[in-house]
C-alpha cells in the first residue's frame, strides 16, 4: 500500500478537547496516552485515515473513553460493547474498530458477548482495563477481585474465584493475547500496535490502577523498584529471561514451568525457555497467562498471536462469491425466481 | 359395472392435513397448496404444530396440522372447519374432532388404528368415532401404510425409509380426490430429493400408488374441482409471512442504497426471517446469529451506527430481552427496524401458537421516556409491504421501528401477486454529503421531520461520539442539564409524532358509519374481514376499521370512531389495543371481543359475537 499518500498523524490528531473527568492518578490516563500514540503508528503501517478509527465502549469508568478521542466513538450499555463493535466492523468491515471495555463489563454483565468475539476472531482490538474492582458504582467487587477481597458488597470478603482473563481468552479459542501494566506506557502502546496489525481479535489487557476504590492492587508488580524482578517481559523469539539482573529465566519442568537462576545448578541460558507466540498449541500460553506472584513473574507482553480466519473476512468472502455465482442481483430478480404462475 | 365417478364442482375448500409430528405432514399440505396456487386457485394456510420437535409419538400431543383453504376466487382466512380431514393415526383424528363442517370426508390411516395406536391417543375403547361422537362424516379407512409398503417393496430400501414415503401416498390420494395431476408434485421431489434418487424415486411411487389406490377404489363417489380464481392480470407467487418480512427488509435496504445488515439470535416463530435473509447474500445481506437476543440487537445499533440498514428479528421473549437496547437506539436516534413475531405469553408461554399479547410491550417496555413507531402487517403477503414501510420510516425519520407480525402471519402463506420495484418509493435517509459548516453536529436535526443527520464511520471530517447518555440538543455532547433533559425528552417524543403526517389515513371498509364499527389490527385482518363481509351480505350495517399504524395513530382515527353507535375491538389479547384507544379516545365507549387460546379467531365466533352486539 503506497503510505505516501496517506496523512500523517500525530497523538495530538486524536485527543478531544473534552475534560477529562476521570480521578487524578487513575490508570485510565496512561492508558489513554498510549492509545492516542498507538493510533499514528497503527494508521501508518496499516493504512488507515482518521475517520476509519472507531472506538466501542460499554459502561464503567473505562468506558468514557470514546468520548476523549477525536475518533468516531460509541458509548454503549454495560456488557454490550462486544456486541455493538462486533456490527459495526461486519457493517464495514475497512474500519479499525477499537472496544474499551473493564473487568466488569467484559467478565460479568458482558461475558456472553466477550467470549463470542473472540470465538468468532472477529478483527477487533479490545482493550481490556483490569482493575479488579467496580469504580463507577463506588467500590463492588467484580470477576477479578481476588478471593476474599473485602468489599461494599463482600464486607465478610468474597466467597468466590476470580476469572484469569487470559485464560478465558485462550479458553475462547482466542487468537491474540498481550498485557501490560498502565504505567508502562510505552509497552501498553506496543501491545495495541501489535494487537491492531493482527487479524481477528486482540485483548489487551492492562493492569490498572483505581486510586480511589482498589488503590495499589497491582502494586506488587507495578512497583517500581520490584518490577524486574516480579514481571517478564515476553517476546516472540526470544529467550524467557528476566530480572534486574537479566539472570532469571524459565524452564519446562515435567508439565510446570519453572524459574530459574541462569548459572546456578547448572543452568545455562541455552536451557531457558524460547518464547513462540505463533503457537497454536495453548498449552504453554495458558501456563504463562496463568503466572501469578509470588510464585512466578507476572507475564506482559503479547503473550499469544496466532492466525485464523477472521469472521469479518470470511463473510466479505461468502457475499463476493455469492454475489458472482448467483443470477439473484436484484429484488425484481428474487421476487420473480423459483415457482411463479402467470393469471392472464 | 364401473361406476361413473362425478366430479363436482365446489367455490372453495377447506383441507387439514394432521398426523404425527414425524409424519411429514407439513410437507404434504405445502405440496398441495403450491400446486393448488399454480394452479390458479386462491389459497391461505395455517400450520399448525407442536413445540417440540418430536413429541411422544402418537400422542396428541405430538399432532402436526396444515390446514389449507382453496376457492376460486381470493380467500381471507385459512378457514375455521374443514370439508376434508387427513388423519394419520386416531391422535390426529383427536386433535381435529371439533373442526370437521358437517358431512365432512375423514381419510384415516387404517393400518395406525390399532389398539396401541388407540390408546397413545388415550382412548378408553376400539372405535373412536364413536367415542368422539363422529356420525355421519363420509370415513374412509386407507391402509396407507400397507399400501405404501406393498408399492415400495421392490425399491430395497429399509422399512423405516419406506414409512416415510406414506404421506406421499396420502398427497395422491389427495390430488385424485381434488383433480389435481401429479406433475408439479413430482418436479418438486425430483428437486429436494435429487442427491438421492433411490429416495426420489420411493416418493414419487408412493405418490402414484395414492394416485391411483383413490382412482382404482370406489371409496370416493365424487371427486372435486374448484377453478382458477378470477384474479388480477400478473405474475403470482406463494409466500408466507416470514418470508415476505424478509423480502420487504431487502426491499427497504435496495431502495435506501444501503447493505442490509440482520442480528439475530433463532426464536420460534420468527427464525425464518434471518433464514431467509442468510440465504441471500449474494444481495448483499449480511447476517450475524449472534450468542443471545441482545447481541442481535446490539450488533444491529453497531451496524446502523456505521451506516448499515439494520434489523433485528425476534418474538415476544426475545423482545423483552432487547428492551434496553431498544432504549439505546432510541437514545443514539439510530435507524433500525425490530421484528417482533407475536407468540402466546408470557414467559415462553405457547411457542408456536398465535397471539397479540405484545402490543404494551412494544409501545411501552422500555425504561424512560421512550417512544417509538410501531406498526403492524395484516396479511401474509402485506408483511412485505409493512417491511418496507418500517424500513423507510426508520430510516427517514431516524428512529426504531418495530413492526408487529405474529406466528398466524409467519407460517401461513397465501398467494401473492408479485409486485416491480419501481412501483415503490424511493427511501431517502438524511445522510450528510459534506462536512457542513462549522463543523458535523450529530444532533442537528431537520425541519419537517426532526430526524438528525445522519453521518458514519469512514466518512472524512465528521468523527463524533454517540451513545446511550442524554446529549445536548445543540452540540451533541454529552449533558445533564436538566432543561436539556426536558427539551430532548419533547423532541424525542415529537418526532415520533410528527409521523402522523407521513402515512395514510385510517380507511374503513363497508360503510362510512352505521350501527357497529369492529376494530381489529394486525393478524386479524382476514378473519375479521370475513365476517364483516358476511354481515354486510345479510344487510347488516356493519364496517371494519383494521389498523396497521399504531404508533402514531392515523390523524382521522377519532372522526371514525364517532360515526358508528358501537364500536368492538377484537384482539388476540386481552384489551391492549382496546385499552390503548380508550387512553387516546376516552370519549367512546368500546367492547371487547378477546381471545387468547394460541389460535386465531374463527368466522363463526366473530359473526355470532357481531349479531349478539346488533341485536341488543
Amino acid at each position: 500500500m503506497d503510505t505516501q499518500l496517506k496523512p500523517k498523524y500525530t497523538p495530538q490528531d486524536f485527543k478531544s478537547e473534552l475534560e477529562i473527568k476521570w480521578c487524578p492518578g487513575c490508570g485510565d490516563h496512561g492508558i489513554l496516552n498510549s492509545v492516542q500514540k498507538a493510533m499514528p503508528e497503527v494508521a501508518e503501517q496499516m493504512g488507515y485515515s482518521h475517520e476509519d478509527f472507531t472506538i466501542v465502549s460499554g459502561i464503567g469508568c473505562s468506558s468514557r473513553f470514546p468520548y476523549y478521542m477525536k475518533t468516531y466513538g460509541f458509548h454503549g450499555i454495560h456488557g454490550r460493547a462486544s456486541a455493538i463493535a462486533t456490527g459495526v466492523k461486519v457493517a464495514n468491515p475497512k474500519l479499525s474498530v477499537w472496544q474499551i471495555t473493564g473487568d466488569g463489563d467484559a467478565m460479568a454483565i458482558g461475558g456472553n458477548h466477550f467470549i463470542h468475539a473472540i470465538r468468532r476472531n472477529i478483527d477487533l482490538n479490545i482493550i481490556l482495563f483490569n482493575n479488579e474492582i467496580y469504580g463507577l458504582t463506588k467500590g463492588q467487587y467484580s470477576p477479578t477481585s481476588k478471593y476474599g477481597k473485602v468489599t461494599k458488597t463482600s464486607p465478610f470478603g468474597t466467597i468466590e474465584e476470580p476469572f484469569n482473563p487470559g485464560q478465558l481468552v485462550i479458553g475462547s479459542r482466542g487468537t491474540f493475547f498481550a498485557r501490560s501494566l498502565d504505567v508502562e506506557l510505552n509497552l501498553t502502546k506496543e501491545c495495541l500496535v501489535e494487537g491492531s496489525k493482527h487479524h481477528g481479535t486482540s485483548v489487551v489487557e492492562v493492569l490498572q490502577n483505581c486510586v480511589i476504590f482498589n488503590d495499589k492492587t497491582h502494586i506488587a508488580i507495578t512497583d517500581k523498584a520490584e518490577r524486574a524482578d516480579r514481571t517478564i517481559v515476553l517476546k516472540h523469539g526470544e529467550r524467557m529471561i528476566f530480572g534486574k539482573e537479566k539472570n532469571k529465566g524459565l524452564i519446562l519442568d515435567g508439565f510446570e514451568l519453572k524459574v530459574v537462576t541462569i548459572g546456578e545448578n547448572g543452568v545455562k541460558e541455552e536451557d531457558i525457555l524460547v518464547h513462540d507466540a505463533h503457537e497454536k498449541n495453548p498449552i504453554v500460553h495458558t501456563m504463562l497467562v496463568n503466572m501469578a506472584y509470588p510464585e512466578y513473574p507476572v507475564a506482559l507482553g503479547v503473550i499469544r498471536e496466532v492466525k485464523e480466519g477472521t469472521y469479518d473476512a470470511r463473510m466479505v468472502e461468502q457475499i463476493e462469491e455469492a454475489s458472482a455465482e448467483s443470477k439473484i442481483k436484484t429484488m425484481d430478480d428474487l421476487l420473480n425466481s423459483g415457482d411463479t404462475w402467470e393469471v392472464k | 359395472m364401473e361406476l361413473e365417478n362425478q366430479k363436482l364442482e365446489l367455490e372453495d375448500v377447506v383441507i387439514i392435513f394432521s398426523g404425527d409430528s414425524g409424519d411429514g405432514m407439513q410437507m404434504t399440505g405445502t405440496l398441495f397448496t403450491d400446486a393448488a396456487a399454480l394452479f390458479g386457485n386462491g389459497v391461505s394456510t395455517f400450520p399448525d404444530y407442536p413445540s417440540e420437535v418430536r413429541a411422544p409419538h402418537g400422542t396428541v400431543a405430538g399432532v402436526s396440522g396444515f390446514q389449507v383453504h382453496l376457492a376460486n376466487k381470493k380467500v381471507n382466512t385459512p378457514g375455521d372447519n374443514c370439508d376434508t380431514l387427513i388423519a394419520m393415526n386416531p391422535a390426529a383424528l383427536k386433535a381435529n374432532a371439533k373442526r370437521l363442517k358437517k358431512s365432512a370426508t375423514i381419510i384415516c390411516d387404517a393400518d395406525s388404528f390399532g389398539e396401541p395406536d388407540l390408546k397413545r391417543a388415550v382412548f378408553s375403547t376400539n372405535d373412536p368415532f364413536e367415542e368422539l361422537g363422529i356420525k355421519d362424516y363420509n370415513i374412509i379407512p386407507a391402509p396407507v401404510t400397507s399400501m405404501t409398503k406393498e408399492a415400495l417393496k421392490e425399491t430395497g430400501l429399509d422399512n423405516k425409509s419406506i414409512t416415510r414415503c406414506k404421506n406421499m401416498f396420502t398427497l395422491g390420494i389427495c390430488l385424485y380426490l381434488y383433480n389435481r395431476d401429479l406433475d408439479y408434485s413430482e418436479d418438486y421431489i425430483i428437486r429436494k430429493f435429487g442427491k438421492n434418487p433411490g429416495i426420489a424415486n420411493a416418493n414419487i411411487l408412493a405418490l402414484k400408488a395414492g394416485y391411483n389406490y383413490a382412482g382404482n377404489t370406489h371409496s370416493f363417489a365424487n371427486t372435486y374441482n374448484i377453478a382458477p380464481a378470477k384474479l388480477e392480470k400478473g405474475t403470482y407467487r406463494s409466500i408466507n409471512g416470514n418470508q415476505a418480512t424478509a423480502w420487504g427488509l431487502l426491499a427497504a435496504a435496495e431502495k435506501a442504497g444501503l447493505p442490509l445488515f440482520c442480528g439475530s439470535y433463532p426464536i420460534t416463530p420468527a427464525t425464518g426471517i434471518l433464514e431467509e435473509l442468510a440465504k441471500r447474500k449474494s444481495l448483499g445481506v449480511k447476517t450475524v446469529q449472534a450468542e443471545d437476543e441482545i447481541a442481535g440487537i446490539c450488533t444491529s445499533i453497531g451496524a446502523a451506527f456505521a451506516g448499515n440498514f439494520a434489523v433485528t428479528t425476534t418474538s415476544g421473549p426475545g423482545l423483552s430481552l432487547k428492551s434496553e437496547a431498544m432504549g439505546l437506539a432510541v437514545m443514539t436516534e439510530l435507524p433500525l427496524v425490530i421484528v417482533d413475531v407475536q407468540r402466546g405469553g408470557p414467559s415462553t408461554g405457547l411457542p408456536t401458537k398465535t397471539e397479540q399479547s405484545d402490543l404494551y410491550q412494544a409501545l411501552w417496555g422500555r425504561n424512560g421516556e421512550c417512544p417509538l413507531i410501531v406498526i403492524a402487517a395484516s396479511t401474509p403477503s402485506n408483511c412485505f409491504d409493512y417491511a418496507f414501510k418500517a424500513g423507510k420510516l426508520s430510516m427517514e425519520h431516524m428512529t426504531p421501528v418495530l413492526l408487529l407480525t405474529d406466528g398466524f402471519l409467519a407460517n401461513g402463506s397465501e398467494s401473492w401477486k408479485v409486485p416491480a420495484m419501481s412501483d415503490y418509493p424511493d427511501i431517502v435517509p438524511p445522510i450528510v454529503k459534506e462536512v457542513p459548516e462549522g463543523g458535523y453536529k450529530p444532533y442537528v436535526r431537520n425541519e419537517d421531520k426532526l430526524a438528525r443527520n445522519w453521518a458514519y464511520p469512514g466518512m472524512k471530517g465528521m468523527e463524533h461520539r454517540i451513545g446511550g447518555l442524554e446529549k445536548d440538543f445543540i452540540s451533541g455532547s454529552a449533558s445533564h442539564d436538566p432543561l436539556n433533559h426536558q427539551r430532548m425528552t419533547d423532541v424525542r417524543a415529537e418526532k415520533v409524532r410528527r409521523v402522523v403526517d407521513f402515512i395514510p389515513e385510517q380507511t374503513v371498509e363497508g360503510a362510512e358509519e352505521g350501527e357497529l364499527l369492529v376494530i381489529g389490527w394486525g393478524g386479524t385482518y382476514g378473519h375479521l374481514k370475513s365476517a364483516v363481509e358476511s354481515l354486510q351480505a345479510d344487510g347488516k350495517k356493519i364496517s371494519l376499521c383494521h389498523f396497521n399504524y399504531i404508533n402514531p395513530l392515523p390523524k382521522n382515527v377519532g372522526e371514525i370512531l364517532g360515526r358508528f353507535k358501537k364500536i368492538v375491538v377484537c384482539e388476540l389479547n386481552m384489551g391492549q389495543f382496546a385499552n390503548y384507544l380508550r387512553m387516546n379516545y376516552p370519549e367512546f365507549d368500546y367492547l371487547q371481543y378477546n381471545k387468547v387460546q394460541g389460535l386465531p379467531f374463527t368466522v363463526i365466533e366473530l359473526k355470532d359475537k357481531f349479531n349478539e352486539i346488533l341485536e341488543k
